[in-house]
């Protein structure tokens, strides 16, 4: 792409537009209606909250299929459905609820914040965004039509471990790496248009340690995102390369390796943890100083462990590795430059309960969800920290402790942030407070739920239960008969939350004021609620010594 | 206000062209690091594999003070109807010896097909130290259907294996050749 053929920023648009769709309007004679317009928009709320819903629905779907693995786990020795279909289950709940969950739920938050909170009128590629977001539909139809292909869908983990998903795949694997190249260029051109619009766009004055953390989190995912997304591209390239055209990077009868399958996959995917992480830090970061009604505590040290974190993770992959057969230097290697991940992410949990420290704190909804977020995914950096003792790490490896540790991390963790931030925002969003009565009935019910299904898989894993699994022996029955259970709460208490939205779509509840929360800080909050859709055609006035986060 | 806006679309463009450097290097990187990664391995036998041609013997005295039990293990990949054995299970070498140790291969499948066997040992800091002056595994084998062949393997120890190790196991997989993985499922 040449920089001729970039779309214009909005800017010089929208000033003169008062209605939605502002590029693509204005190459129509008159405004598309109805689904056209939520079609062709190029309005960074509108598509914000395409890729909102979007992630609400997969976060269904996934679920769906957690769901349908729960039930086989129920108890030992049933069989509610076939091993090989178990296999599609477990490997589509992972890469629906990474690729088609978090992810556009993190840039749909970006879409309709991040503008907003650095006083720019739109993304700086606005139809750039509107192409972004179509892709992963597209793209999760292709994924989602393997199942009902011939010899079904993908049923290798969401790791894809070549050669299980090279020699041993469904003769649907193309289809399962088209959709991952679709998914992987959403990702890098989302990014692209994040980093273009924090760097370029911010109002007159804002420097960039001036900017709200959710922003800096973002806009170092987004480097994270284009330095690793052409890594999953590649991967997946080689397997195509290897299933069709007879090369061999990763057959060993040819020459190949398996193992450099393993290294460049987690070369992407330890990274790929972070980039579902970082933003969740963000949002806490916003929230926590709101409800506590102090300023955050070390602006600055936030920055720089945000930035470390996402340095170090580069040099982390082979953590997920120590079982391969790594000579000793290389596992003392990865096993300390891992554990040194924990020190930038401790001096987060630390800036946060200093921040709550001596705070006027109240618990409104998001402030609940934060603290959930904050002591859970504390449990799940701690489990990280033992997977991360090389020799530990063999026992543990391939067990169900793996799964609760990614799961804290991941639900309790990045699925709570992102809940947080929907309660926080969705008065902005909406012009209504979400409904408290369900939100906190969502609230707690998620919380017992969640733990009671993860916190049992520590045990199960300890005692030896290896994950991706459709039965196993009698002795782990009652800790999967609490994760089943537990699972079916989580889940079905999410029904709530899609009441809360409904409620708040259509404007029932109490209307919010443009200073929604009563300490909250940030210029979204100087708009009226629920935001216009075009806000900041002139730049906001920025005063940093009064307005920004890091003023003294 | 206008020459704001267009400043502002030039340093726009001026990042989206920076960024999409920055990801067509991560492209050239990724492809790199295939070569560099079997580079890296060859350099430091890492992953177990052998030298994959003949190699001159070495020049250096024979070591009679040290012995060194080399095993043999093989087995089959599915897709070839062979057998290989070893026909010696375990030989016991001075590093600096010349050795011999031979390989049974059989087509007991219906027709004439060709494989390969894939050397590979352990533990992988060894790899580098086990020449392999004639060896197999450095062409494929064709086999008609019934056909037995016996082939050798002549290797030495190198003397500079490392103090600790004192056994080396060499695994062989026979791998079918010609055939595109894609194919597995019909079979
Ligand atoms: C203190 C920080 C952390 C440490 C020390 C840590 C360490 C580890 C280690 C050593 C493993 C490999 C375990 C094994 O397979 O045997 C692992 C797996 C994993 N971690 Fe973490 N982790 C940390 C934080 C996180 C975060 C923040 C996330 C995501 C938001 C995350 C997501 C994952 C996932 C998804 C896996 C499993 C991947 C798989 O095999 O399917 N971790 N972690
Ligand atoms: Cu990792």
């Amino acid at each position: 792409m040449t920089s001729r053929s970039l779309p214009r920023p909005v800017v010089q648009q929208s000033a003169s537009e008062a209605t939605a769709g502002g590029a693509a309007a204005g190459h129509h004679a008159h405004q598309p209606r109805g689904l056209l317009r939520w079609v062709l928009t190029t309005n960074h709320k509108e598509i914000g909250t395409l890729y909102l819903l979007f992630a609400l629905l997969m976060f269904f779907i996934g679920g769906t299929m957690a769901l349908v693995v729960r039930a086989e786990l129920f108890q030992p020795g049933m069989t509610f459905i076939l091993p090989e279909f178990f296999n599609q289950m477990t490997t589509m709940h992972g890469l629906i609820m990474v690729f088609g969950a978090i992810m556009p739920a993190f840039v749909g938050l970006a879409n309709w914040m991040v503008p907003v909170q650095i006083g720019a009128p739109d993304m700086a590629l606005p139809r750039l965004n509107n192409f972004s977001f179509w892709l992963l539909p597209v793209s999760f139809t292709i994924l989602l039509s393997t199942l009902f292909m011939e010899g079904g869908g993908p049923n290798f983990g969401w790791t894809f471990y070549a050669p299980l998903s090279t020699t041993y795949a469904p003769p649907s694997t193309s289809f399962f790496i088209l959709a991952m190249h679709l998914a992987g260029i959403s990702s890098i051109l989302g990014a692209i248009n994040i980093i273009a619009t924090i760097l370029n766009l911010r109002t007159p004055n804002m420097r960039l340690m001036d900017m709200p953390l959710f922003v800096w989190t973002w806009l170092i995912t987004a480097f994270l995102l284009i330095a690793v997304m052409p890594v999953l591209a590649g991967v997946i390239t080689m397997m195509l390369l290897d299933i069709n055209f007879g090369t061999s990077f990763f057959d060993a009868a040819g020459g190949g390796d398996p193992v450099l399958f393993q290294h460049l996959f987690w070369f992407f995917g330890h990274p790929e943890v972070y980039i579902m992480i970082l933003p969740a830090f963000g949002i806490v970061s916003a929230i926590v100083p709101t409800f506590a009604r102090k300023r955050l505590f070390g602006y600055a040290s936030m920055v720089y462990a945000t930035a470390s974190i996402a340095i170090l993770s580069f040099v982390v992959w082979a953590h997920h590795m120590f079982t391969v057969g790594l000579p000793l230097t290389a596992q003392l290697f990865f096993m300390y430059s891992t554990m040194l991940i924990a020190v930038p992410t401790g001096v987060k949990v630390f800036n946060w309960i200093a921040t709550l420290f001596r705070g006027s704190i109240s618990f409104e909804l998001p402030m609940l969800f934060s603290l959930a977020f904050i002591v859970q995914f504390t449990i799940g950096g701690l489990s990280g920290v033992m997977l991360a003792i090389a020799p530990a790490d063999f026992q543990y490896h391939d067990t169900y402790f793996v799964v609760a540790h990614f799961h804290y991390v991941l639900v309790p963790g990045a699925v709570f942030a992102i809940l947080a931030a929907a309660y926080y925002w969705l008065p902005k969003w909406s012009g209504v407070y979400p409904n408290v009565k369900l939100g906190l009935t969502h609230f707690w019910l998620s919380v017992i739920g969640v733990n009671l299904t993860f916190f049992p898989m520590h045990f199960s894993g300890l005692a030896g239960m290896p994950r991706r699994i459709p039965d196993y022996a009698l002795q782990f029955a009652d800790f999967n008969l609490l994760s089943s259970i537990g699972g079916f709460l989580f889940g079905i208490s999410q029904l709530l939350f899609v009441a809360v939205v409904i409620l708040c779509i259509r404007g029932k509840g109490e209307k919010a004021p443009a200073q929604a929360w009563e300490g909250a800080e940030g210029l979204e909050w100087t708009l009226p609620s629920p935001a216009p859709l075009h806000t900041f055609d002139t730049p906001p006035e920025f005063v940093p010594e009064r307005d920004s986060p890091s003023r003294h | 206000m206008s020459r704001d806006q267009q400043l502002q679309q030039q340093n726009v463009a001026r990042t989206v062209r920076r960024v999409l450097l920055g990801l067509v290097l991560m492209v050239g990187f990724t492809i790199a690091l295939v070569p560099l990664y079997d580079v890296f391995c060859e350099v430091t036998g890492l992953n177990g594999k052998t030298a994959s041609s003949a190699q001159v013997v070495g020049g250096a005295p024979v070591d009679t003070g040290r012995r060194v039990e080399v095993q043999f293990v093989t087995r089959n990949a599915p897709g070839l109807p062979w057998r290989l054995d070893a026909m010696e299970q375990t030989v016991w070498v001075h590093p600096g010896e010349v050795a011999l140790a031979r390989f049974a291969f059989v087509n007991v499948g219906q027709e004439l097909s060709s494989g390969r066997a894939v050397p590979s040992v352990s533990p992988s800091q060894g790899a580098r130290y086990f020449r392999k002056m004639e060896c197999f595994c450095f062409q494929e084998q064709w086999l008609e259907a019934g056909e037995r062949s016996e082939m050798p393997l002549v290797f030495q120890i190198d003397p500079d294996l490392p103090e600790g190790v004192n056994k080396l196991t060499l695994a062989y997989t026979l791998y079918p050749q010609g055939q595109a993985i894609g194919g597995y499922h019909e079979q």
